[in-house]
């Protein structure tokens, strides 16, 4: 279980998140939801170590934790990001395995091995050698889900999942990660999106303005 | 054609002495070119200042003049270089300040989600450089640098100006003393096949950074 205790947050001045507390339990679904500028995505940003907190403490397992500075301590946070961020440069196969060969210090066989599975259980058998541009959004996010997947992380973030999908695809959104959830991946996922929300979080967390 | 045949050895050896500066020029620039532009977008203030003076003053001043300077103006002050070396030392500043200018362009247009995207990864520093941006950045770049590199095959000619014999100063030389102007159309020729080489590659270049967008 990972813990947020009385984390702050502040940008040149303004408070994004005060005394801001939430557990999010192992194996289960956690929404964070809340109107546009409220600091949804800061939150996140903060989890998965892109943004140092003024104060507070995360707690993971019993056990604090700097997710900013946890380069090499287990990887902990896996994130899928609204605009996806695949690397262009590299094929599908090479973006999904790059990590695990460079920092997890798999051999090329074991990581390839390893994203096959991954390749072939999110659907994107036969895209193996495509390059990003050549891929749909819905394969895109599956991408970047399956290379964050590849690094084992133990949560696994998503930023806005539903936002940059056609309003269709929002259903195949919520079909894999429930169906992660089925293999005990413990995932928080932000969104603006209340019925989404409703539909996959086992608890819903809602961040609010701040007012000053 | 018998004159031609006359002529055409110490052209060649002109055209080896071009093709020698326009060699090392781009070997050494392009990797200086990059650390100086990751020197650029440093977050260390007094590095970016001085990368800064440096580019201003290599863009900021005639090649020629700066050649002057290396050969014979440091002498003055006990800089004492060689013909050839004081050509390199020259070029491969003044090369360096345009790549870094034009690699720093190419850096800024890298998407910052591109490093967080790494960092979450956990690569380091260096592995996002290398896998990542730097090949994304290349692509940017090459129809630049191309253009700086069918620049420097004409630059080199400039050297002449301290006294090494490349290829102008080869025709110039049996202009002079032939009365002909058939050196000097020979020479238009080799520069023309040159660039069409630098050109052919460079097309190559970018055909293989077409594999992806």
């Amino acid at each position: 279980m990972l813990e947020l205790k009385n984390i702050k947050k502040q940008f040149g001045g303004r408070t994004i998140l005060d005394n801001f507390n939430m557990q999010v339990p192992d194996d289960q679904i956690t929404a964070i939801v809340g109107p546009s500028g409220a600091g949804k995505t800061t939150l996140l940003r903060c989890i998965s170590g892109l943004e140092k907190t003024n104060s507070g403490s995360f707690i993971l397992d019993g056990k604090t934790f700097d997710p900013a500075n946890n380069r090499d301590n287990d990887n902990v946070i896996g994130v899928v990001f609204q605009d996806f961020q695949l690397f262009p440069n590299l094929t599908v196969l090479d973006n999904i395995t790059l990590a695990p060969q460079l920092v997890l210090k798999q051999s090329k066989t074991e990581a390839e091995k390893r994203a096959q599975e991954l390749i072939d259980q999110l659907n994107l058998t036969g895209k193996e050698s495509l390059y990003p541009y050549q891929l749909s959004g819905g394969q895109k996010q599956r991408v970047a889900i399956v290379r964050a997947l590849a690094m084992n992380p133990k949560i696994l973030c998503y930023d806005e999942p539903t936002s940059a999908l056609d309003p269709d695809l929002r259903q195949t959104v919520e079909n894999i990660i429930l169906g992660l959830k089925k293999d005990n991946m413990t995932q928080i996922v932000v969104t603006h999106d209340m019925q989404f929300a409703e539909n996959i979080a086992d608890q819903i967390v809602r961040v609010e303005p701040i007012k000053a | 054609m018998h004159y031609v045949s006359e002529i055409l050895p110490s052209l060649l050896s002109g055209a080896w002495m071009t093709i020698k500066i326009f060699f090392w020029t781009l070997i050494a620039s392009i990797p200086l070119g990059i650390l100086a532009s990751l020197g650029l977008t440093s977050r260390i203030a007094p590095l970016r200042w001085i990368l800064k003076f440096y580019v201003w003053l290599m863009r900021g001043t005639p090649l020629l003049l700066q050649l002057i300077f290396v050969f014979y103006g440091l002498p003055i002050i006990g800089v004492i270089f060689q013909r050839y070396d004081a050509a390199l030392f020259a070029f491969i500043l003044n090369y360096t300040a345009y790549f870094a200018e034009i690699f720093r362009g190419g850096f800024q247009a890298i998407d910052q989600g591109q490093y967080e995207s790494a960092r979450v990864l956990r690569l380091t520093r260096g592995q996002t450089l290398r896998k990542i941006v730097i090949p994304q950045v290349i692509k940017i770049v090459v129809p630049s640098i191309g253009n700086e590199t069918i620049n420097l095959i004409k630059d080199s000619s400039l050297v002449y100006v301290i006294g090494l014999g490349d290829l102008l100063r080869a025709g110039n030389v049996a202009t002079a003393r032939d009365v002909t102007l058939l050196p000097l159309v020979l020479v238009g020729v080799i520069y023309l096949l040159m660039t069409a080489v630098a050109t052919f590659v460079l097309r190559k270049v970018e055909q293989h950074y077409q594999a992806w967008r």
